[in-house]
């Protein structure tokens, strides 16, 4: 019983919320990882491109709300979603239209690219906190859980008690068939096809007749919907506030850089192995060690490895660890 | 000769603003955002020293500006009475075991073979050293934050003049550079900045939780100032006498002169470092800089040693942000940890390098001032933009509520604006490199 109660604990506290913070940052990393592989530049505008497309999002939801629009137990956001991904993309393609492209055309050193993307952080940042201010905001409606911990004791009759949250629900589901539609359109379509040629040789795919502006466009595209849904899942999962979204840019680029920058899949996976390391170190285990360990043993302290505002120094210290020792990450990345 | 009548030109046009400030709005504001402006100018020399000189990419600014004001502090402050005695010891022995961990996993690693054995002895090494470390230290932590929580619960400083403070801010900041260039410094830009990302939230969430060491997000208040107090000053009767020969009232007289004080400190400080920045350009050493810069390759090929020039460049240019960062938290006289945001202390000073002009000393100089000059401006500018478009509106109207309250954030977006514009049209900067 107490083992069983343990295991409960565990994924109440570490399993189930690492699982969603895992999707949101996967998400997040493949738009990183994919700007990576095709402009070829770390982007790092790209917390304040989910921080814009969520913004659309919620000024839709509200909308919505106030006409009493609603998608039953699911929250109204979901319905607001494609729209806030219209709004991204046409945001994205504007920037590309009016600030990256010079530089493209240019051939600019990458490093360059990396300070122009900083110029772009400022004004979407300007422009995210001049529309709906620095402040949290509530947009989430709907059933709040999928189950709680009430119903699940009730049910199993455990001490620990399992609550899944709607959101978290929500975040998995639309991470797997966000990431399945993906991969789809990468290894099955022409388009997609042409991307991951230009991606893996420039030159070549340029000889076989790969318009560079159309990948690009297209890339872009992509990129708007995964920031928009990844700053929506972890907008309605956590709440939404702009400054969040910036700091969210270390641990994004973590989860690229140890999945290997420019790999989708190694992005997807070094998403999971930062959240789950985050949560995990510190995560107070007492409870957890208390039901596994006799009584006389039972800790006394908290065993919290350390403190939650050291969860960027989790994800910093992986990376490094990463680059240190296989600087291409765990899955082949793009070179050094 | 052309070229200088336009740079001095473009100094006194920032003069100008500044003496337009001093006018307009109060002299107060304009002697301080000459002194901002002073500090950010030396920020900027440091940023350029790395990225002009050597193109080294470091955005962790704000981390090596936030070891400089923790350097204010553990210099200036008084010592807690008793606190070292009661957890200072198990402290710094848990530091120093934690350090020799980490020393052993670096010395396992050179000494095994390749293989699980190394992985796993580094691991159960690190691990067993962690277990240790925190066992070491949570009690000492625990005493010495027990210590009138409410006043100081934290060590304290060694009581020493705050003007120690600055080089020792400059040896902090440098200490850090040096681990972070051992490490990273080898990796590709982007890699680097990153690196240098992480490191600067670390050194800030340091500081924010380690309350024996910085009293955390309690602030330290009160550090001791190497100027004399306003309130001092008010009370003796021959500065209120001069004051009054010049035609000014006892407070406005004090705190202009507190500031003007902190001003000149602050100008020697930066004409110091700008000279030697100057000599390092002209001397063989800045010229090898420049050319591994250029083309790396063919530096090395010619015998130039990259890696050492370029940690030697990360290091001294950390410093001087150091420097600045204890310059900054002395005139605050406060640490407020929770103040470092990387818009503002990272991001802010590239954009016065790029501006101002990357690879040129008075360059950076100029955009430090003209920046803070904007970043302090733009927000009344906005406000009175904002006055200008919502003047047809009628009072009440959502709109013009919220178009007033968001003046506020005109801020970034401008910074945003006049670096991608200065990037487009003038990437060289104000002042370009000779």
């Amino acid at each position: 019983m107490d083992f069983l109660n343990a295991i409960v604990a565990l994924a109440n506290y570490v399993l189930v919320p690492g699982i969603a913070y895992g999707s949101q940052l996967a998400l997040g990393a493949l738009g990183v990882t994919l700007i990576y592989g095709i402009l070829r530049f770390s982007n790092f505008a790209h917390g304040d491109t989910m921080a814009f497309g969520a913004m659309v999002t919620v000024l839709l939801t509200w909308w919505f709300q106030s006409m009493g629009v609603s998608l039953g137990p699911l929250p109204t956001a979901l319905l607001a979603l494609p729209f806030g991904v219209l709004g991204c993309v046409f945001m994205l393609l504007a920037t590309d239209r009016a600030v990256y492209r010079f530089y493209r055309e240019k051939k600019a050193k990458p490093v360059i690219l990396v300070i122009v993307s900083m110029g772009v952080m400022f004004i979407m940042n300007g422009i995210v906190r001049f529309i709906v201010g620095p402040d949290d905001q509530q947009f989430l409606d709907g059933e709040r859980f999928l189950i709680s911990a009430r119903t699940f004791k009730e049910m199993t009759g455990l001490n620990e008690g399992l609550a899944i949250k709607s959101t978290q629900a929500i975040t998995l589901v639309t991470a797997i068939v966000v990431v399945a539609l993906l991969f789809w359109f990468l290894n099955r379509t022409r388009a997609g096809k042409s991307m991951r040629a230009y991606s893996d040789n420039e030159d070549l795919a340029l000889l076989s007749g790969v318009n560079p502006e159309r990948v690009v466009m297209l890339t872009w595209i992509i990129v708007a919907a995964l920031a928009t849904i990844a700053g929506v899942l972890y907008g309605l999962d956590k709440s939404f506030k702009p400054f969040t979204y910036f700091q969210l840019l270390l641990p994004i680029f973590a989860s690229a850089i140890v999945g290997g920058l420019g790999n989708p899949l190694g992005a997807i996976a070094g998403g999971f192995v930062i959240a789950f390391s985050e949560v995990t170190i510190t995560y107070a285990w007492k409870k957890v060690l208390g039901y596994l360990m006799p009584d006389n043993l039972a800790p006394d302290g908290l065993v919290q490895l350390l403190s939650t505002d050291y969860k960027f120094a989790v994800s910093f210290v992986i990376l490094l660890i990463v680059l240190l020792f296989k600087p291409t990450g765990l899955f082949k990345g793009q070179s050094v | 000769m052309n070229a200088m009548v336009k740079n001095v030109g473009l100094f006194a046009i920032v003069g100008v603003l500044i003496l337009l400030t001093g006018f307009l709005q109060s002299w107060n504001a304009a002697v301080l955002i000459l002194n901002m402006g002073l500090i950010s100018a030396i920020m900027a020399l440091g940023v350029n020293l790395q990225w002009g000189f050597a193109g080294l990419f470091n955005i962790g600014v704000m981390g090596f500006v936030a070891l400089g004001g923790l350097a204010t502090v553990l210099v200036s402050m008084p010592p807690t009475e008793g606190a070292f005695a009661a957890g200072g010891v198990r402290v710094v022995l848990a530091l120093v075991l934690g350090a020799a961990t980490i020393t052993a996993a670096v010395l396992i690693h050179g000494a095994m073979q390749k293989g699980w054995l190394r992985t796993a002895a580094m691991i159960v090494l690190l691990v067993v050293g962690f277990f240790v470390y925190r066992a070491v230290l949570d009690p000492g932590v625990a005493a010495i934050e027990a210590i009138d929580p409410a006043a100081t619960g934290y060590l304290g400083g060694l009581g020493l003049p705050v003007l120690i403070a600055w080089p020792v801010g400059g040896l902090f900041a440098a200490g850090a550079a040096w681990l972070i260039g051992k490490t990273a410094l080898g990796l590709r830009s982007d890699y680097l900045a990153i690196a240098t990302l992480g490191i600067a939230e670390i050194i800030i969430a340091v500081m924010k939780n380690e309350d024996w060491l910085s009293r955390g997000v309690k602030n330290v208040i009160g550090i001791p100032r190497p100027v004399p107090y306003e309130i001092d000053l008010q009370g003796d009767p021959g500065f209120v006498e001069r004051a009054a020969g010049l035609g000014l009232d006892p407070v406005m007289a004090s705190t202009l002169y507190v500031k003007l004080l902190y001003a000149g400190l602050f100008l020697t400080v930066l004409v110091l470092l700008l000279w030697m920045a100057q000599r390092a350009l002209a001397s063989p050493w800045g010229r090898m800089l420049r050319a591994i810069r250029d083309n790396e390759v063919a530096a090395e090929a010619m015998g130039k040693d990259v890696k050492r020039r370029h940690l030697q460049v990360f290091i001294l240019g950390s410093a001087i942000c150091g420097i600045a960062g204890a310059m900054m938290t002395t005139l605050d006289s406060q640490l407020t940890p929770s103040s470092y945001q990387p818009l503002r202390f990272t991001f802010l000073v590239w954009v016065m390098v790029i501006v101002g002009g990357s690879g040129n000393n008075f360059g950076a100089v100029l955009g430090g001032f003209l920046i803070w000059f904007l970043w302090v401006q733009v927000e009344p500018m906005g406000r009175l933009l904002m006055d200008v478009i919502t003047a047809g509106m009628t009072d009440g109207y959502w709109l013009k509520v919220h178009l007033l309250e968001s003046a506020a954030h005109m801020r970034l977006f401008t910074m945003g604006l006049v670096l991608l514009l200065v990037l487009r049209f003038n990437p060289r900067g104000l002042i370009p490199e000779k």
